[in-house]
């Protein structure tokens, strides 16, 4: 790949603003930065409070959680999200009928596009999901797509998160903090709201309840507990949503149903949003010393008896090794060209693979296979000699544990500091929802920024900070 | 709601009521002791047996001193109801159970969570007890406000107000009982200046100076302070008051589920044999037998409200 110059949301490559920021450029131009910077502290002390307030937590606490929140917003116009929405939903169908089919006949790897041992050796395969049919069809009812941008009419597709994917609480606190510290700014502009996501979730959730259900649908959130990093965001949706947030030793099998112990007995809940990994959603099939799950929920689940979301097995589509395959799956099953271009990878487990990445280290991405959270992985070009040396020796031993990629020149987008508007890389996570009724895409998602310059890790457990994501009316 | 939910509502307010009673307990105690009516330190014995800690105490220190009694009390990690203990028991209840409060209530709990800690961080001087007790009431007052001012009333309210006054029937009831049992055990003391003074301070520890004086006047007799705080239905820390109040949460528990559970029964009959007495039946009786009877039955009808709703499996 040549090295293109960095393309900045805002400004493009040329000078001038872009489109869907002239509104936001000429209201910058007007404010004062004292005002500014005494708001960014404003805003933080609105995200401590929430933690303090809307969650469990003490100040001291707070402090820990808090990622930084950035109040410059990343801006799309309505047709650039039309583009990549249709792109998403593309995928996103594909997906899950990739999973549908590796649960049943395995077409695809008939068809030879994808290898079986690829499959049947992969940790992320669950046995235990074969010809199981989860209700209307869907196993994936959450999903979080990671893009990146690297020009004007460039994105691709980072990861997919099928499994549970998190960040959607950061994605409304944003929103709901720059609604409160700068309300002109939505007067000036038409921006579309997210708002409704925790509705719209639960009405897509009840949209797959199961044929045992009697009435309207009762939807639970299942939560590892209070412990739990993320026991914030399902405390936060359990809430939003108006239903039971519940842990595993509330639940159990009654009468075929998985039944939660209430005040008047034990009623059965049609669809669990579970937030706990497949090995611990039920000791009596996966790791029997798991406290977290429900024993024997997954022969209710086999029966027809609840949903889970998501179901259990969606992990497979999220591999990294079976990422590089996307391409293939999509076109594979849709019969379209793919709307959203993957990062080329290499596979290293494959001998031309190794041999090349090998030899690039210091110019490639390489991750591990079953990583995540940005630990484990190389950059090359930021990396140090002694760095590569160390990631050499681990690399060498197991090359199949890796896929490796070229860097890409992320976008960027300004964050305000010290200095005033200053480009720092960004990725985005847009959150959808899907149901036999649908697959719904709310407006921008979670952008992630890079707050170190030049950083490409945009984590937050590497330093990385947030934004609130518009997509503008046009 | 779910079981755990109940019981963490519950096991909340009765941590916030057994905070708030023991600090009431605290200056109590140490009024009996400023006004040196005896050896002072084993003026702390009573106090510990009114909160029902004077077992641990002992399991945990060879002697009794006031120093000792207070530390215990308000800070002891050891003593799982002591003020710090059971201020901490609160705010892991409210965590279990943060969607079902307003975020007015949670703040207010965690607040009192981080000002409790912060003040008993060390060992509180003499100087500086008065001003932390007051702070303590003062904390979990901002609880109860909070509560009255922003929750709903329905079941969540109901299992709160359970917890709560479950625990307050509990305290008054020791209260009452170290008055009568262990501080003056022979009957000649009676009208003593020290019986006045103790039950002086006794009407102060449950905030009652004030309404006594309305209700009786300036001469109320022992008789009297006992008929005030087990039967008027005016006092908001008596037994009749207290179950009164069970009585109104779980009846409207029952209408709410459409369903009748033991509990009201236990918490009926407590009423009727207990509650509707005359004074001196109360008096004939033996006031520590009467008192032990509640106690046993306040108890019982926590566990069988445990059960009925499920709590725990």
């Amino acid at each position: 790949m040549t090295r293109e110059p960095i393309f900045d949301e805002m400004w493009g490559r040329a000078q001038g603003l872009r489109t869907p920021y002239q509104e936001l450029g000429n209201w910058f131009d007007g404010e004062d930065p004292a005002r500014l910077r005494a708001k960014k502290r404003e805003a933080e002390e609105l995200f401590r409070l929430t933690g303090i307030t809307f969650n469990v937590y003490g100040r001291d606490e707070a402090e820990e959680r808090l990622i930084p929140f950035d109040i410059i917003p990343r801006i799309m116009s309505g047709t650039e999200w039309r583009k990549l929405s249709r792109g998403i939903e593309q995928r996103v169908r594909a997906i899950n009928q990739f999973l549908y089919d590796i649960y049943h006949r395995q077409e695809i790897v008939r068809a030879g596009r994808i290898p079986a041992e690829m499959i049947q050796n992969n940790d992320a395969f669950l046995p235990q999901m074969c010809g199981v049919n989860p209700p209307g069809g869907v196993y994936t009812h959450i999903v979080g797509i990671d893009l990146v941008r690297t020009a004007e009419d460039q994105f691709y597709v980072l990861e997919d998160n099928a499994r549970t994917p998190s960040g959607v609480s950061y994605m409304l606190e944003n929103r709901e903090t720059m609604l409160q510290m700068f309300p002109e700014l939505f007067q000036r502009n038409r921006v579309r709201p997210v708002q409704s996501y925790p509705t719209d979730l639960c009405r897509s959730l009840a949209a797959c309840a199961p044929a045992a259900t009697q009435g309207k649908p009762t939807v639970a959130v299942l939560t590892p507990g209070i412990f739990n990093s993320a026991y914030f965001e399902h405390a936060f949706l359990a809430d939003e949503m108006g239903v039971e947030l519940v842990e595993g030793h509330d639940l159990r099998i009654v009468d075929g149903r998985v039944a939660m112990r209430t005040t008047c007995g034990y009623r059965p809940i049609d669809v669990l949003y579970r937030r706990v990994d497949d090995d611990f959603l039920d000791p009596l099939n996966f790791r029997p010393d798991s406290q977290l799950g429900v024993p024997g929920i997954m022969d209710v689940y086999r029966a027809g008896g609840i949903t889970i979301a998501n179901a259990p097995g969606t992990g497979i589509a999220d591999d990294k090794a079976i990422y590089s395959y996307m391409p293939d799956i999509v076109e594979f099953y849709t019969g379209e060209r793919p709307l959203l271009e993957n990062v080329p990878t290499w596979r290293c487990a494959e001998e031309d693979a190794f041999k090349y990445v090998r030899e690039h280290l210091h110019e490639l991405v390489v991750k591990e296979v079953h990583g995540s959270g940005g630990y484990g992985m190389l950059v090359g070009p930021t990396a140090t000699k002694k760095d590569i040396a160390a990631f050499r020796e681990k690399f060498e031993a197991k090359p199949a544990n890796y896929i490796a990629q070229p860097t890409l020149s992320l976008s960027t987008v300004p964050i305000f500091n010290r200095t005033g508007l200053t480009p720092r890389h960004v990725d985005l996570r847009p959150f959808v929802q899907v149901s036999p009724q649908g697959i719904n895409i709310t407006p921008g998602g979670l952008t992630r920024v890079a707050l170190k310059k030049g950083s490409l890790v945009v984590n937050s457990s590497q330093g990385g900070g947030t934004k609130d994501t518009w997509v503008l009316e046009d | 709601m779910l079981g755990r939910t109940a019981n963490g509502l519950f096991w909340m307010y009765r941590s916030l009521e057994r905070a708030e009673n023991t600090s009431r307990l605290i200056e109590t105690g140490q009024r009996l002791a400023l006004t040196r009516l005896g050896d002072s330190d084993d003026e702390w014995r009573p106090v510990l047996q009114a909160a029902a800690m004077d077992q641990g105490f002992e399991a945990a220190h060879d002697s009794l001193t006031r120093d000792a009694a207070i530390d215990w009390m308000l800070r002891a990690p050891g003593n799982p109801s002591s003020v710090m203990s059971s201020v901490n028991l609160a705010r892991q209840n409210a965590r279990q159970v943060r969607t079902a409060l307003t975020e007015e209530v949670w703040e207010a709990t965690n607040g009192a969570y981080m000002a409790v800690k912060a003040l008993l961080a060390r060992k509180v001087s003499d100087r500086d007890l008065p001003q932390v007790l007051a702070a303590i009431r003062q904390r979990t007052a901002l609880v109860r406000g909070a509560t009255h001012g922003t929750m709903m009333r329905n079941d969540i309210y109901d299992f709160m107000r359970i917890g709560t006054f479950l625990e307050r029937a509990d305290n008054t009831a020791r209260i009452l009982d170290v008055k009568y049992y262990v501080l003056l055990p022979s009957a000649m003391s009676v009208g003593s200046s020290i019986d006045n003074v103790q039950w002086e301070s006794i009407l102060r520890s449950v905030s009652a100076r004030g309404g006594f004086r309305m209700a009786y006047g300036n001469a109320g007799s022992a008789r009297d302070i006992a008929a005030f705080l087990i039967l008027d239905r005016r006092m908001p820390r008596s037994l009749a008051f207290c179950v009164g109040k069970i009585l109104d949460n779980l009846g409207y528990l029952i209408n709410d589920y459409g369903m009748r559970n033991e509990a009201i029964d236990h918490a009926e009959a407590l009423a009727a044999d207990c509650l509707h007495a005359e004074i001196d039946e109360i008096f004939d009786q033996g006031v520590h037998e009467f008192l032990q009877d509640v106690l046993t039955r306040l108890a019982l009808l926590g566990r069988q409200i445990e059960i009925d709703y499920r709590f725990s499996e």
